[in-house]
């Protein structure tokens, strides 16, 4: 990383950086229903990169990829919660174990191993901007944090979803060249996952008439 | 043999297309028609892949490693169908329409889904495939709609879910190790992958397979992260449980395999070996542990699935030819057992209406097919002669004793004896213990049942998987030893 970065590593890297706060905004918002809108928003910047790595790679699949995500990760998967939210007539985020700041500052220890410790793979590419990568780790561990200190199912979907934000950073870095294919069926998968989720905390709230994971301590040993 | 590739493809996915517009009746027997094909189909497949690798497209591929996974998860979709015609008790009314239909479509589904992902060519579409499994296995898991499943299911798709994160990241991250050698677009086939492995970035693979190792393993069931396993088995329905112990489990296995096999070319054998040791040994000892005090059937079956997975992960770290034999086989015999095991312990909780052990008593002489077949199938779960299991162990710590990895054979030899106690306690105090109904009634709060089998269905499935242990342990057909032999070496460094 001695030789000053190429244009294109800067806009990688703000973009994924971007990607990694609306992490940590997530963190701290009380609310599921601006939990969903900043997932949203998180998918929309991942959506940007793809068409900004579409551009000056001149890959042209990856804008078919920028468009599905659009649709999917942007509008369609936080419609299918926020309807979900609205039949379950529950605003508040289950409420963490540790205090909002504890969990930022938890976040941003576990952000910086996942930084150096992909620093330190010595990895040395004219195509690969490294930075991207090591904040896409970050942008993992942390809704790793995210899931761990959240105690309500829809937290912890969304969790879920931003860690795949956070691999798609990853994969549109270091692999923009995977066969489109690849892609679709990846993203196809995340539909299928959310639906499947969707059922589930369905299951869960007509059982308990909650969206609070705090009652899941029957099954142990 | 594509046509018998696109087949095996196919046919399950049809299958499920069909069970959900059938009538429930109907989609039984077709269910277990088209199980009994794909394992038909599957030992078709064998003779070839002694030899050669057989391949449809570029999506499609068979070579012997593929076929010994294909064999396990074919053998107990055939046998399970069996099982779960005995073992569900589908009221006539709707309700009872309803819950068939939903079930019938996702077994089949899941199958399907079990039986591609062995049959696909490159890293990608496996995981698409494994995440498939997921997704469908957690519905099937939440079926029953109690509080138990519903927990068990959302424990189970979230953590799964997150282990898949994780092995996707580990499959970019593969992708890009070959960027180096193939430029920067370019197909994630097997062949592919490991023609190029010699040249790709160490320091890039080593990254890749750990993450690999993490995010399968959470599927397959490694500790730290096997918390979700014990859960989903037992309270997901019996037929779904043995699915997931002996075909799911193994399955994310084979992922692992995929990516060692890369690694082993790159790296060489030490690190990848290292780090499966250091999952399976605290695998082991964590199940070994948990199996001495469960009081759940079903949880007990789950904790020594856990056992199984850390023995394999141990076997391959020693890497003796003979000792990957040895896994592989292991992958056959625990599908058959566990398969056996959980049919039992189905007939069991059908006949006393409870998973607890505690209220169990006289299982042998209540069930007079099952409940013998039960224990046989839990002696063989402890790796007893003359059953599949003991020689698969055998050959793991024989290859271990030659390689020489001393140490690690003792302690694997400790845990399977510890494991052993677990099994055989909970052997002798539910099923060969006295029959309550010739006591006093009600002695210690067991159940009194009448004498009888529940169903002949779960009989013949059972029975089934024990003759296939008895010849896996006393004699493997040579066809089988060849195939062995031929995955073992596509494992092993070129």
């Amino acid at each position: 990383m001695s030789a000053s970065p190429s244009t294109y590593d800067g806009v990688a890297a703000v973009l994924s950086l971007l990607v990694l706060l609306t992490e940590f905004a997530m963190l701290r918002a009380p609310l599921l229903r601006s939990q969903v809108r900043l997932y949203a928003f998180q998918s929309l910047v991942v959506t940007v990169l793809a068409v900004y790595v579409a551009y000056s790679k001149h890959i042209d699949e990856l804008y078919v990829l920028a468009a599905l995500s659009l649709v999917l990760k942007v509008a369609l998967v936080p419609a299918l919660i926020l309807r979900l939210l609205r039949d379950a007539n529950t605003d508040l985020a289950g409420s963490s174990v540790v205090g909002v700041a504890s969990a930022i500052l938890i976040a941003l220890v576990v952000a910086a191993f996942g930084f150096f410790s992909v620093g330190s793979l010595q990895v040395s590419s004219s195509s690969l901007p490294t930075s991207s990568l090591a904040i896409a780790c970050a942008i993992v561990l942390v809704a790793f944090v995210l899931i761990i200190l959240r105690s309500d199912v829809v937290s912890q979907a969304i969790g879920f979803f931003s860690l795949e934000n956070g691999v798609s950073v990853a994969s549109l870095v270091v692999a923009s060249g995977l066969p489109l294919i690849v892609d679709i069926a990846f993203l196809f998968d995340l539909l299928v996952a959310v639906v499947v989720f969707g059922v589930i905390m369905r299951v869960h709230h007509a059982r308990n008439a909650t969206l609070s994971t705090s009652d899941f301590d029957r099954l142990k040993g | 043999m594509s046509v018998v590739i696109v087949m095996l493809v196919c046919l399950p996915f049809a299958t499920a297309v069909v069970s959900w517009l059938a009538p429930v009746k109907f989609s039984q027997y077709l269910t277990i028609t088209v199980g009994v094909i794909t394992f038909v189909l599957a030992l078709a497949l064998l003779p070839r892949a002694t030899h050669s690798t057989m391949s449809v497209g570029s999506l499609l591929q068979a070579d012997a490693l593929s076929v010994v996974f294909l064999l396990a998860v074919t053998f107990l979709y055939a046998t399970t169908s069996l099982f779960a015609k005995g073992y569900l008790s589908l009221g006539d009314g709707a309700s009872g329409a309803r819950y068939g239909k939903r079930f019938y479509a996702g077994f089949n589904l899941f199958c399907w889904s079990l039986v591609v992902a062995p049959l696909v060519n490159g890293l990608a579409l496996l995981w698409v495939a494994i995440e498939i499994t997921t997704v469908i296995s957690a519905l099937l898991v939440a079926i029953d709609d109690t509080d138990g499943a519903a927990e068990a299911a959302w424990k189970y798709v979230l953590l799964a879910s997150l282990g898949l994160g994780i092995a996707l990241f580990a499959t970019i991250m593969m992708y890009y190790a070959g960027t180096s050698v193939f430029g920067a677009s370019y197909s994630l086939t097997y062949p592919t992958l490991l023609a190029g492995a010699v040249h790709f970035h160490p320091d890039v693979v080593r990254f890749s397979f750990v993450l690999a190792v993490l995010g399968y393993g959470t599927k397959m069931g490694l500790f730290p992260v096997h918390t979700w396993l014990p859960d989903a088995h037992s309270e997901a329905p019996t037929p779904v449980s043995a699915l997931l112990s002996g075909a799911l489990l193994a399955m994310s296995f084979y992922a692992i395999l995929r990516f060692f096999q890369i690694a082993v070319r790159t790296l060489g054998p030490g690190f990848p070996r290292d780090v499966l040791l250091i999952f399976g040994v605290a695998t082991l000892l964590l199940a070994a542990l948990y199996l001495l005090s469960q009081r759940d059937m079903k949880r007990l079956l789950a904790y020594s699935s856990v056992e199984h997975m850390g023995i394999m992960a141990i076997g391959m770290s020693f890497g003796a030819t003979i000792a990957v034999v040895g896994v592989l086989l292991q992958v056959l015999a625990h599908a058959a057992a566990k398969g056996t095991a959980f049919f039992g312990v189905g007939s069991v909780v059908r006949k006393f209406g409870t998973k607890e052990m505690a209220r169990i008593r006289g299982g042998v002489g209540t069930l007079p097919w099952s409940g013998p077949m039960l224990v046989m199938a839990v002696l063989a779960l402890s790796a007893m002669p003359p059953f599949g299991i003991f020689r698969s162990e055998f050959d793991i710590v024989y290859g271990g004793l030659t390689e020489p990895r001393d140490v690690a054979v003792a302690i694997f030899v400790v845990l399977v004896v510890l494991s052993f106690f677990g099994l055989s306690w909970f052997t002798t105090e539910t099923m060969l213990s006295e029959n309550p109904s010739d006591r006093a009634p009600g002695v210690d709060g067991a159940v009194i049942v009448t004498k009888g089998e529940v169903s002949n269905w779960i009989v013949v499935a059972m029975a089934t998987g024990i003759v296939a242990l008895l010849i896996l342990g006393v004699h493997p057909p040579s066809q089988l030893t060849q195939l062995l032999d031929r995955a073992a070496n596509e494992l092993g460094s070129p």
